[in-house]
């Protein structure tokens, strides 16, 4: 079997989801955990610091490149699959089946998935962009200069309830697209064994709740003052 | 459960043949028993149509006892109707109540082409099973059964996976058309068995080759299949599959 065929078939393609799936579940912890650095309450001295390793350390910069490389496999695959699993039944039902044995959110993985990337085109523009490319204000810590993405944080959010509010939406979007996709990643990859399945499942929801959390409490605490 | 008998109204696809673009129908039917099986009421609603001199509602069905998985109505918005672990054919009428709707299609999917009316043409699923769903054994005298120990788990979870009667309701549930937990319980009950062993990767790499040039979509872990097998085929087959198809085409020589 060549590899193309193998990677190509409608079980490869779901390998290929899972597998960029698990790496992004992985990238959403680091982030999720360097940006809880803002919580530290300490004017962001430790978030720029920990952004600052993130920006000029060698191994994250390479990671950054995979990153990126993973997230539009995963979208591209994705909507392709989408089209390609719609279009296996063209001739629909007149009663739809709805919730009788699926959850919705199961069923909307391509429109939560969809509306992951408009709200990281967004997210993207807002930090990324000035991060890597037009540039940050300087912060000095400790005699030494940094960017103040802390400082950018405070600009995005504070005052802008129309910002805060899609931040908000893109991370419920997060956490129903993390509710099926972190357990269908696994079975995805072949799982079956039932205590493990218990395991992915009960971390899954937990994950798909608390990480999301973490996320919409920035910009809101933001927004009301919280952290300054 | 007190007997009773109950009027209905029922909404039938009706459609002269695969060319044809179909239609629902609505008919009237009269003093049904709440003993009667659903396939049943169809043949009353038949003998009826018949005698008005109409054209019957051709629909598939064959053992009417539940195992040989010809029967396929998609009932109300649900394949094989609202009860659990059932087929249309021991659905019974109990199910419904006096002044009823009830809806009735066929199953829709590119890879099931409608025949006539609530009759679709399954044998995608029969190449699937030639593409490698057997065991090449040379015949003879059968062997001793238990010429060859199982673990009890295994022989049982292969059980449950050779329950299934190949009907197609988990594609007629699917939203993606996904033949996922027939291949899945197909290659399951011979990959837990020591006589399906030697024949175990092409056997996935084949059935899953097959699945995908007979047009059915990819799974999403919905779980509509489990919940709607009148077999209560489990989703853990499917997750076998996907194990079985990609160690098969990692290891492949070729």
């Amino acid at each position: 079997m060549k590899w193309s065929e193998l990677f190509t078939s409608s079980v490869g393609k779901k390998w290929i989801m899972g597998l960029t799936g698990i790496f992004l579940i992985l990238f959403l912890i680091v982030h999720v955990g360097l940006n809880a650095c803002i919580f530290a309450m300490d004017g962001g001295v430790m978030f720029n610091k920990a952004a600052h390793f993130m920006g000029s350390n060698a191994v994250p910069r390479i990671l950054e490149i995979g990153l990126f490389a993973g997230i539009i496999l995963h979208i591209v695959q994705g909507w392709l699959l989408e089209l390609s699993n719609r279009s296996a039944r063209k001739k629909g039902y007149a009663v739809p089946m709805g919730n009788k044995g699926s959850k919705w959110y199961s069923r909307s993985m391509g429109l939560l998935g969809t509306l992951l990337f408009l709200f990281l085109v967004m997210h993207i523009a807002h930090f990324w962009v000035p991060s890597r490319i037009t540039g940050l204000d300087p912060v000095m810590i400790d005699g030494k200069e940094y960017h103040n993405l802390f400082g950018e944080m405070l600009q995005v959010f504070q005052g802008n309830l129309v910002v805060v509010i899609l931040y908000v939406l893109g991370c419920f979007a997060l956490a129903w697209h993390l509710l099926h996709g972190f357990q269908s990643a696994f079975r995805t990859l072949g799982l079956t064994n039932g205590r493990y399945i218990a395991l992915v499942e009960s971390v899954g929801i937990l994950f798909s709740v608390l990480v999301p959390l973490v996320f919409a409490l920035m910009p809101v605490s933001m927004y009301l003052g919280w952290i300054k | 459960m007190q007997h009773y008998t109950m009027n209905l109204t029922l909404k039938v696809w009706r459609q002269k043949n695969a060319s044809d673009n179909g239609h629902f129908e609505t008919y009237p039917v009269k003093d049904i028993s709440s003993e009667m099986s659903f396939l049943e009421m169809i043949d009353v609603l038949n003998e009826q149509l018949i005698k008005e001199g109409k054209e019957p509602i051709a629909f598939d069905h064959d053992c009417r006892e539940g195992i040989c998985g010809m029967c396929s109505m998609y009932i109300n918005g649900r394949p094989h109707g609202p009860w659990q672990h059932n087929t249309t054919c021991q659905l019974h009428m109990r199910a419904y109540q006096d002044g009823d709707t009830i809806v009735v299609e066929p199953w829709r999917a590119n890879a099931f082409p409608v025949i006539k009316d609530l009759m679709v043409d399954r044998s995608a699923f029969d190449r699937i099973i030639q593409a490698g769903g057997y065991i090449s054994v040379n015949t003879g005298n059968a062997v001793d059964a238990n010429a060859t120990p199982i673990e009890k788990d295994k022989a049982d979870d292969a059980f449950a996976a050779a329950a299934c009667i190949g009907c197609g309701a988990c594609v007629a549930a699917c939203k993606n058309s996904s033949a996922m937990l027939f291949v899945g319980a197909k290659v399951s009950h011979l990959a837990l068995l020591p006589q399906g062993s030697p024949e175990r990767k092409n056997r996935a790499l084949n059935m899953v080759a097959q699945m995908d040039k007979e047009g059915f979509g990819a799974c999403t872990n919905t779980g509509a299949c489990e919940a709607v097998c009148p077999k209560g085929i489990s989703i853990e087959n499917i997750a076998r599959l996907n194990r079985e198809y990609m160690m098969a085409g990692l290891s492949d020589d070729k």
